[in-house]
């Protein structure tokens, strides 16, 4: 053994998916202890949130996983319709589950770019995965007036009904994307240097993974047949057919393949949803100020797993505590267990392939 | 095994704990903690933490747990209440790994001590900064409503 040195990883780095600061104890190559230091990007939105009523606090949800500002939104609003026991018109319901699932692929399609960019693939696979990304984040332009962060899912419903010609727009997108994903499997997936790079690296066993409250596409990659969309179904997706891909390794090759296919489990879930949009009006006439008594803890399917919200309301117009289970937080957590020693090389591949996003780590 | 049916049992084994109507939340003495959760853990099938936080509720503190059975697919709302002149109890680390940084954050935010816990550090504010934000004493800038409410002036 040599002599060990630290090496600061972070908090401005490329490949960290944000301000993260790990501290990497060395011996050589060989990654001995891993410390992440988090906050750099605290905000304290849980203490914004009693500060502001129920209705205030959505586009504050945009900015926690903010390449999954929808499915946020539909978090935050399913758990204060369970609390307040506020019905949702079904148009609005059927929209709101297409929103989450393409928000979900392109949240995956960011994943799959940056994952290849961290192994090497320099630029290519994240040029490819940003130009279908534009497709959708420019129809969520036309749809709400936003590109990142959305504040489209609306307490009671939706802020708005789509404009006319989305369907077409979507339609043709999943015969793109369908194309598109048989090229990231011939670009990435069976390329040789990528699954030397991929293959093997930071495996995650099923039961540190259940251990660590790991959960998304890094749970299933490792063999947990769990999803909340099936498990415990909100809004109207036990009307769908779609199946959970599970990986076997656990290891960041399983995770990266993962998101492929789920990618196109969502495809498949928007298009049964499309041509089942029943008629009405998405927008409900629910009031704009609530008064909530009670607590609440709802959990939904979020591209990177589990999001919950556990609200407690005393009867003000702001819920009283909200807190937020971010799985980014939690996936993040297993990072020290898996990169023990490895090449520094391949720690960076392993962080790659939990899909992190900072803005929620932090929150 | 239904809902009720593992409610009834952890009260058959633990009979000082009670269930909260409003939540279905099952309330516990801090120093039954760690026994009730070694039961849960090992005889009871919760292999996952799901998250930990906790509620100030000014003249106490609240440590809420969720715990999650995948066998039995029922999660379970465990609250420990912690007074105020001892704001600390027992870690859970030891059983869930995950529960090593909800714990810190617990302790970051509103400043319940976790003992044994293998690193107790702040995980989110400055290791130097004496407050807790979270707490509801702790006021930070003076928001906007709050200045209109009491009729001051922007600056």
């Amino acid at each position: 053994m040599g002599e060990l040195f630290t090496v600061n990883m972070g908090p401005q780095h490329p490949s960290t998916h944000g301000v993260l600061y790990l501290e990497l104890v060395m011996d050589g190559e060989i990654v001995l202890s891993c410390k992440p230091h988090l906050g750099y990007l605290h905000r304290s939105i849980e203490k914004i949130a009693e500060n502001r009523t129920y209705t205030q606090f959505i586009p504050f949800t945009d900015r926690l996983d903010y390449l999954a500002s929808m499915n946020n939104n539909l978090g935050y609003c399913l758990a204060v319709e369970k609390l307040l026991n506020i019905a949702v018109p079904p148009r609005a319901q059927y929209l709101r589950v297409i929103m989450a699932e393409l928000n979900r692929v392109i949240s995956h399609l960011v994943a799959i770019g940056t994952f290849a960019q961290d192994l090497g693939a320099y630029a290519t696979p994240l040029f490819y995965a940003f130009r279908d990304r534009e497709k959708i984040v420019e129809l969520f332009d036309e749809i709400c007036g936003g590109r990142l962060t959305y504040n489209y899912i609306r307490i009671g419903g939706l802020s708005g009904d789509v404009p006319a010609g989305t369907e077409q727009v979507i339609k043709d997108f999943i015969k793109y994307e369908r194309k598109q994903l048989v090229e990231y499997n011939e670009l990435l997936t069976y390329n040789v240097i990528f699954l030397a790079r991929s293959k093997k690296i930071g495996i995650l066993t099923q039961e540190t993974a259940i251990n660590y409250s790991v959960t998304g596409p890094m749970l299933r990659a490792s063999g947990v047949k769990w999803d909340i969309r099936k498990e415990e179904p909100y809004l109207v997706y036990d009307k769908f057919d779609f199946d959970i891909p599970t990986g076997t390794a656990g290891d960041a090759w399983d995770r990266f393949k993962l998101k492929l296919d789920e990618i196109e489990q969502s495809l498949r879930i928007i298009e049964q949803a499309i041509g089942a949009i029943p008629e009405g009006n998405p927008v409900s006439k629910v009031n704009r100020v609530f008064r909530g008594s009670g607590e609440t803890y709802m959990r939904t399917e979020n591209p990177k797993g589990e999001l919950g919200f556990y609200l407690v309301a005393d009867g003000g117009l702001m819920p009283y505590r909200c807190k937020i289970r971010s799985p980014s937080f939690s996936n993040l957590g297993a990072l020290p267990e898996l990169v023990k020693g490895l090449n520094i090389s391949d720690a960076v591949c392993v962080l790659g392939s939990l899909d992190i996003v900072m803005g929620e780590i932090d929150r | 095994m239904q809902n009720s049916e593992i409610l009834t049992q952890i009260k058959n084994k633990f009979p000082d704990l009670f269930v909260e109507e409003q939540s279905n939340a099952v309330v516990i003495p801090k120093t039954a903690l760690l026994g009730i959760v070694y039961f849960l853990k090992n005889e009871m099938g919760f292999t996952n933490c799901h998250c930990v936080t906790a509620v100030d509720r000014k003249d106490k503190m609240e440590v809420v747990y969720h715990l999650y059975s995948f066998s039995n697919h029922f999660m379970l709302t465990l609250k420990v209440m912690v007074t105020l002149d001892d704001l600390a109890l027992e870690s859970v680390t030891p059983l869930w790994r995950s529960a090593d940084w909800l714990e810190r954050e617990v302790f970051d935010l509103f400043g319940i001590k976790f003992l044994n816990h293998p690193d107790l550090r702040r995980i989110m504010n400055p290791d130097e900064w004496t407050d807790y934000p979270l707490r509801k004493d702790f006021k930070g800038r003076i928001l906007f409503q709050d200045r209109r409410r009491k009729g001051l002036k922007d600056k």
